[in-house]
């Protein structure tokens, strides 16, 4: 097949830690790179807005959510609310008539500032305990952006985004806001990949599998888990703005409730736990069922000639999805990652599937 | 500020705690049994109200007779919900556990909203609208019927515990594995605790739906079930009572006095706080075991 493994052979250490040591993986993500970058080219508007960049953007929310939950092992129910402050916080200095290339970054820094206090969370307690301040930090959050005016301008606000102007020019078609999701996408992508050959990430993933064995070789847990929650709280500030800034264009504190964080989580859990391509799927996943099921159940009806009253139409694929997220936990705990990296074992040996132990 | 008023808040605010330490028993027998947390219990809690109106509304039962086939249907559901998620997730990271409770609470919420749809509907057990004075003080009835029986339900729970399968489940929530070398059906008895907590969840659904109507918000309980299990201990049923009353009086009290001087609401901030100083203060509880780690 196309994933030959037999016959690669790596002369240097070089080529033996590149990110993508199988010249078929390096083919196939240089042709989605390339179908990436020319897709206003033949996507039409609605399928390059609607579709397409909501999930690049969720998908760097996601992947920053899996650098806490699956290197960091470290839950986080309070996801959405740090997207809320960088989205808030992007507004604000753009509004101030800060650049956008800066206030993105500022947005960034200021979740990066306010996640972190969810770190000292982690210093006290694990497991359930942190899940558990977490979410009530994310309903503090939630209270205070929308119950002080100077943040959410006033309650039951909406606030309007300005455009995003690059290096002064004014970026508004679906083609120049689509590129800048997918720049800050593979941005956070490349990121990641590299983060897996970094001491960064081996401490991360030490302090992960078991904690106090970290600090007895040396890794110093607390602060690792500081970082851990100051790098994602940062990617989700970013992308939270940017989603306000390519997708939204107007920021309201329902856009980031607890929903939302349970949303994220289930992108990372459907997508499996520490797994790149896994985020992409996941994202793209949870983002398109609820459309994608409607359309089902339409077809359905249409075809069995019966009806459905409106609410059971509106909360059937809210049902759906929660039974997606129990299924996969018992069938694939490790998500569509995990089949997609089962396939591709499979493909690496195929035809001789022998070779494999 | 008016030294009655603060009072009577107080009062009826002790009263509706009790009736939030209903939904956080139920939350504490399932993690004594199995270290599981139940971010399901307010989806339980809608779910039951449901089903008891739907006995009563659609099979046109009177409620007397509706409540116990609710109880009953909402016990073989409990069962059927560990059987289905949770026994296969045993052993597994507590990311995956949290996971699964929190997608059955999505399935159970939406799924009984697909069902019977979202608008709230009244669930009336016959409590009378008439005030009921304490001295000068005016308290709530139904809150006060809702308070009696979350202490007979504590009672029942803690004379249940007295019984032979009570013991075995003390013995499960002592030491699983201890309890399995010695011959005790450690799944049947989480499945058990699953069933028991479910029933708690109808009683729960009772109380709540005749306050407040079943809908959507039922399962909105879940955030002051978990502020008053943690608060209490998670594997302390005494514990979640008297934390109840605790986190009753300081909400009924501080939504007084920080309610003009926020705008209101602030009932979930006094919640979410009192959640996060108990984790960071004192993470086992007021009664809870405190874990020992080992590496």
């Amino acid at each position: 097949m196309l994933f030959r493994q037999a016959g690669i052979l790596h002369t240097n250490y070089a080529q033996d830690r590149a990110l993508f040591p199988i010249p078929a993986d390096r083919w196939m993500i240089g042709g989605l790179l390339l179908l990436a970058a020319t897709a206003p080219l033949y996507l039409n508007s609605l399928y390059l807005s609607s579709y397409l960049l909501p999930w690049l953007v969720w998908t760097a929310a996601a992947l920053g959510l899996n650098l806490i939950l699956g290197w960091a092992g470290q839950f986080h129910l309070g996801y959405a609310a740090v997207m809320g402050i960088g989205a808030y916080a992007a507004v604000h200095a753009q509004r101030a008539g800060v650049p956008w290339e800066i206030a993105i970054v500022l947005a960034g820094l200021t979740a990066a500032v306010i996640g972190s206090v969810f770190a000292f969370a982690a210093l006290r307690v694990k497991g359930l305990y942190l899940a558990l301040s977490t979410l009530a930090l994310q309903f503090v959050m939630d209270w205070t952006i929308s119950h002080v005016p100077a943040i959410s301008g006033g309650t039951q606000a909406t606030l309007q985004a300005p455009d995003i102007r690059l290096l002064g020019q004014a970026v508004t078609s679906d083609a120049g806001l689509y590129y800048v999701a997918l720049v800050w996408c593979v941005l956070v992508t490349t990121f990641m990949l590299n983060l897996r050959r970094t001491a960064l990430g081996r401490a991360l993933v030490a302090v992960r599998e078991k904690d106090y064995a970290a600090a007895v070789i040396g890794v110093n847990s607390f602060y690792f888990k500081l970082v851990a929650f100051a790098t994602s709280s940062f990617i989700a500030g970013v992308s939270g703005a940017v989603l306000i800034g390519t997708f939204y264009h107007a920021v309201t504190p329902e856009q980031f409730s607890v929903d939302v964080s349970i949303q994220a989580l289930a992108m990372v859990i459907v997508g499996g736990l520490g797994s790149i391509i896994g985020s992409y799927f996941g994202a793209g996943f949870i983002l398109l069922m609820p459309g994608a099921m409607n359309s089902f159940i339409s077809w359905l009806t249409g075809l069995f000639g019966f009806s459905l009253g409106i609410e059971t139409l509106a909360h059937l694929p809210h049902a759906l999805y929660g039974a997606l997220i129990i299924g996969f936990l018992l069938l694939e705990p490790l998500g569509l990652g995990k089949i997609y990296g089962n396939v591709r074992d499979y493909l690496l040996v195929w035809p001789f599937g022998y070779v494999k132990k | 500020m008016d030294i009655l008023l603060l009072l009577e808040s107080a009062l009826n605010g002790a009263l509706v705690g009790l009736m939030y330490s209903l939904v956080a028993m139920g939350i504490v027998l399932i993690y004594k049994s199995s270290s599981v947390p139940n971010l399901a219990q307010g989806a339980m809690v809608m779910l039951a109200g449901y089903v008891i109106l739907a006995f009563a509304n659609q099979l046109h039962l009177p409620i007397w007779a509706a409540i116990p086939l609710g109880i009953v249907t909402m016990f073989v559901i409990g069962i059927g919900i560990e059987r289905v998620a949770l026994r296969r997730l045993a052993g597994r990271p507590i990311i995956m556990i949290l996971m699964m409770t929190l997608g059955i609470e999505i399935f159970l919420r939406a799924g009984s909203m697909t069902i019977w749809g979202g608008t709230s509907r009244p669930l009336p057990i016959g409590i009378s609208d008439s005030p009921l004075f304490l001295g000068p003080l005016l308290i709530n009835r139904a809150y006060a019927v809702g308070a009696g029986v979350a202490v007979v339900m504590f009672v029942l729970l803690v004379l249940f515990f007295r019984t032979r399968i009570g013991v075995v489940l003390r013995a499960i929530s002592d030491d699983y594995t201890a309890a399995w070398s010695v011959g005790i059906s450690v799944e049947r008895g989480v499945a058990l605790s699953w069933a028991i907590s479910a029933v708690v969840a109808t009683i729960a659904a009772v109380l709540w739906g005749s306050v407040q109507g079943v809908d959507q918000s039922l399962a909105l309980l879940l955030l002051k079930g978990v502020t008053v299990a943690v608060l209490g201990g998670l594997d302390s049923i005494g514990g979640a009572l008297l934390a109840g009353i605790l986190l009753g009086i300081v909400e009924g009290t501080a939504s007084v006095v920080l309610d003009p001087l926020l705008g209101g609401a602030s009932r979930e901030l006094v919640d979410a706080a009192m959640l996060i100083l108990t984790i960071m203060l004192r993470p086992h509880g007021l009664f809870g075991r405190h874990d020992i780690e080992r590496v």
